[in-house]
């Protein structure tokens, strides 16, 4: 924990929001804006899980390590899931009008989905 | 006891309550998840109310960004000098974090008030039902963190600088720190995703 470490979380933090911050306001477009910003803000949690809260620098058992790995796998499933999940649903429904997803539904509930 | 044994027991305790507060973390991280999943979801469930591209102020969001990542550098300042034994210098970098953590909340809560006045509030759609969830969370986190630090210091004051209260200080700014790295997500998800074209 030395003032050099923060400095450098701290300047590659700013530079990481700046660049995503003008990619978007720039005006660009395209498939590959949302993995690169994902990839931005992913690249940023590194640095400041590295610089700001010091992890990888405990001593053996890692349980911080270790939780947080078993914290973003139950992330993964849920946020992947939702979204996985949901978009299926809007997609399977697109062909109806608003009152032939009403009645659908209520048929599925009768059945007890 | 020796002095070894003491520093010891210190470093000691020291890991085990930074272990359990960093599990809480982990579990906080969990709750901003299903609020992060819940936005993804209900992102396009407009109602023909507003997007996120016709009401978020960039500038602005860019500045309560850089704002908190800048309150996230002092609060680490505060660690150093905590670790220096420099009580005025942390008392200063204390300082400077309030104040920062203050015009963070401030902006928001502009936002907040200007999109309510316009009639965007959280009744006017899915979506803004998401967004007011997932950023107000975080925004009561902030202030949490706030009247914290304050406490913080009032017990600085009245007893001095104890071992316990040096332990407290070091939870402090591993929330704080991780503040800051919720936002990251939530600037790229809700802001930048909300406007890109």
């Amino acid at each position: 924990m030395t003032l050099s470490k923060y400095i450098t979380g701290f300047v590659l933090s700013l530079v990481l929001t700046l660049l995503a911050y003008f990619i978007v306001v720039g005006g660009a477009s395209g498939w590959w804006l949302i993995p690169a910003l994902g990839v931005l803000a992913l690249v940023q949690m590194i640095v400041q899980l590295i610089f700001f809260l010091h992890l990888g620098e405990e001593a053996k058992p890692r349980w911080k390590i270790m939780s947080f790995l078993f914290m973003a796998g139950a992330l993964t499933i849920v946020v992947a899931g939702s979204i996985w999940i949901m978009a299926n649903m809007n997609y399977n429904m697109l062909h109806m009008s608003a009152d032939e997803k009403e009645s659908y539904m209520l048929k599925q509930f009768d059945k007890g989905f | 006891m020796s002095s070894a044994t003491e520093v010891a027991e210190e470093k000691f305790l020291l890991n085990k309550t930074t272990l359990g507060f960093w599990l809480y973390l982990m579990t906080d991280c969990l709750l901003f998840a299903t609020l992060f999943a819940t936005y993804v979801v209900m992102r396009d469930a407009t109602a023909g109310g507003p997007d996120g591209a016709h009401i978020f102020e960039m500038p602005l969001i860019l500045a309560e960004t850089i704002i908190l990542l800048v309150s996230s550098f002092t609060c680490g300042l505060v660690l150093i000098a905590l670790k220096a034994g420099k009580i005025r210098q942390m008392l200063i970098a204390f300082a400077l974090t309030f104040v920062l953590g203050v015009a963070f909340l401030s902006i928001e809560l502009y936002e907040f008030i200007k999109l309510i006045g316009e009639g965007y509030g959280p009744q006017r759609s899915g979506f803004l039902s998401a967004f007011f969830t997932l950023v107000g969370t975080h925004g009561l986190h902030i202030t949490i963190g706030l009247l914290w630090l304050l406490v913080l210091v009032g017990v600085l004051f009245k007893r001095g600088l104890t071992s316990k209260l040096s332990r407290q200080i070091t939870l402090f700014a591993l929330f704080w720190h991780f503040l800051d790295l919720v936002w990251i997500f939530i600037f790229t998800i809700v802001y930048l995703m909300g406007v890109m074209k």
